[in-house]
C-alpha cells in the first residue's frame, strides 16, 4: 500500500499564490521603495540606505515611538487590573452570568471606526453627553484642543473598547479552577487576598499572558480609533506610529522614508508576534503534558 | 515590470532569502531533526534559529547604521558571527 501521497502539496498551491499576492509581493515592493527616491511620475532614483539613516535619526519618528509606548503602557496598566477586577466580580453561574458575558462582548463587536465616531460625538461639548456634562460641571474639556483631554479621551476609548477582552479571558481562566482549590483554602481559613494571590492569579497566568500580548500588539499598531477621534492632534499629541506612517506615505507621498519607517515598524511587530507565538505554543505543551 | 521600479539589490536580498529557505527545506527533508532546548529555554528547530538570526540581523544592521559604526559590511559580518552563535547555542 502506498503510504505517501505527494499530491497533497498541490493543494497548498492556491494558498501560496494568495499569500504571494497579498503579502509577499507588497512586502517586496516596500523593501524596494525603501532604497529609492521618487518625485512622482513613477520615476525612481537610487537612494541606498539613506532613508533608513534619516529615519533612525528622525526626531519625529522617535517621538511617535515614545507616544506609542506610553499609550500601550498606560492602556495595559489600566485594562489588565480592571479586567481582572471585573472578571472576579462577575456572576459565577446562572442567567446573570450569560447576560453579563453577552454585555461584555458587545464593545468587542463594534468596528474600530464606529468606536472612534461614538467617542467623537460622546466627547463633544455641544451635543455629546460626556463633553456637555463635563462642561456643565465647569471642567475645561476639549479633546480637539487640550493635550490632556485628547489623551484621556483616547485612553478612555481604548479601555472602553478592550477591557472586556481581558475580562472575558480572565473569566475563562477563573472558571477553569476546580472547586477543590477553594474548599482547601476555606479549610485553611485563607484570606480573600491569599485566595487571589495563590490560587486565582497563578491559574490565570496563561490567559493573562495571552491578554497582555494581544493588547500590546493591537495597541502598538492602533490606527483607526485615534485617527477618527483626534486625527493625531492637537498638534502631534496623539500621533501614534501608524498615524505618522500614513501621514508620511500618503499625505506627503514620501514613499522612501515611509517604506524604511514601516520596515523598522514591521521588525518590531515581528519580534512581538514571535514572542506571542512562542508563549502560545509553550502554553499548549504545558497543558497537553499536565 | 518596469513600472514597479525593481532594483537589483532588492532582487538580490529576496533571492538570498529564497535560497536560504530552499537550503533549509532540503536540509529538513535530507536530515530530519528533533527540536532541542537552548539558552533561551525554548524548544527550537533549525527554522526557529534561522528566524531568530534574521530578526537579530535586522536589528544589528539598523543599530550599526544608526550609530554610524562604519561601512555596512561590518554589520553583515557581525550578523554572520551572531548567526553562527545562535545556531550553536539557542
Amino acid at each position: 500500500m502506498k503510504t505517501r501521497n505527494e499530491k497533497a502539496w498541490l493543494l497548498v498551491l492556491p494558498v501560496l499564490i494568495l499569500v504571494a499576492f497579498s503579502a509577499v509581493v507588497p512586502l517586496m515592493t516596500v523593501v524596494n521603495y525603501s532604497v529609492q527616491d521618487t518625485f512622482g511620475n513613477n520615476v525612481f532614483f537610487w537612494a541606498g540606505l539613506e532613508w533608513f539613516d534619516e529615519m533612525l535619526h528622525s526626531e519625529r519618528m522617535w517621538n511617535a515611538l515614545v507616544r506609542q509606548l506610553a499609550f500601550s503602557g498606560i492602556i495595559l496598566a489600566i485594562e489588565v487590573p480592571l479586567g481582572i477586577f471585573v472578571a472576579l466580580n462577575m456572576p459565577k453561574k446562572g442567567a446573570w452570568s450569560s447576560l453579563c458575558l453577552v454585555l461584555m462582548a458587545l464593545p468587542l463587536l463594534i468596528p474600530w471606526n464606529v468606536v472612534g465616531t461614538i467617542w467623537q460625538i460622546f466627547g463633544r461639548v455641544d451635543i455629546g453627553l460626556l463633553g456637555h456634562t463635563l462642561d456643565a460641571m465647569g471642567i475645561d474639556y476639549n479633546y480637539t484642543q487640550g493635550f490632556y483631554a485628547a489623551w484621556i479621551t483616547v485612553i478612555a476609548m481604548d479601555v472602553w473598547h478592550w477591557t472586556s477582552l481581558v475580562a472575558l479571558l480572565a473569566y475563562a481562566g477563573l472558571r477553569s479552577i476546580p472547586d477543590a482549590y477553594y474548599q482547601a483554602a476555606r479549610i485553611d481559613q485563607a484570606s480573600r487576598w491569599s485566595v487571589f494571590r495563590y490560587i486565582e492569579l497563578p491559574k490565570m497566568r496563561g490567559v493573562l499572558t495571552i491578554a497582555i500580548l494581544l493588547r500590546f500588539m493591537d495597541s502598538f499598531k492602533i490606527y483607526t480609533e485615534p485617527f477618527v477621534l483626534t486625527g493625531g492632534g492637537p498638534g502631534n499629541a496623539t500621533t501614534f506610529l501608524s498615524i505618522d506612517l500614513v501621514k508620511m506615505a500618503l499625505g506627503q507621498f514620501d514613499l522612501g522614508p515611509a517604506a524604511a519607517f514601516s520596515l523598522m515598524y514591521f521588525l518590531v511587530i515581528m519580534v512581538i508576534s514571535y514572542v506571542f507565538y512562542i508563549v502560545m505554543t509553550n502554553l499548549d505543551k504545558q497543558e497537553g503534558g499536565a | 515590470m518596469a513600472w514597479m521600479a525593481w532594483t537589483w539589490p532588492t532582487a538580490a536580498f529576496f533571492a538570498v532569502i529564497v535560497v536560504i529557505l530552499g537550503v533549509m527545506s532540503w536540509l529538513a527533508i535530507r536530515y530530519p531533526e528533533t527540536p532541542r532546548k537552548g539558552i533561551l529555554g525554548i524548544e527550537t528547530t533549525r527554522g526557529d534559529r534561522l528566524f531568530i538570526s534574521l530578526l537579530v540581523a535586522g536589528f544589528v544592521n539598523l543599530a550599526w547604521l544608526g550609530l554610524a559604526l562604519g561601512p555596512q559590511w561590518g554589520a553583515l559580518g557581525l550578523s554572520l558571527v551572531l548567526t553562527a552563535g545562535i545556531f550553536r547555542t539557542v
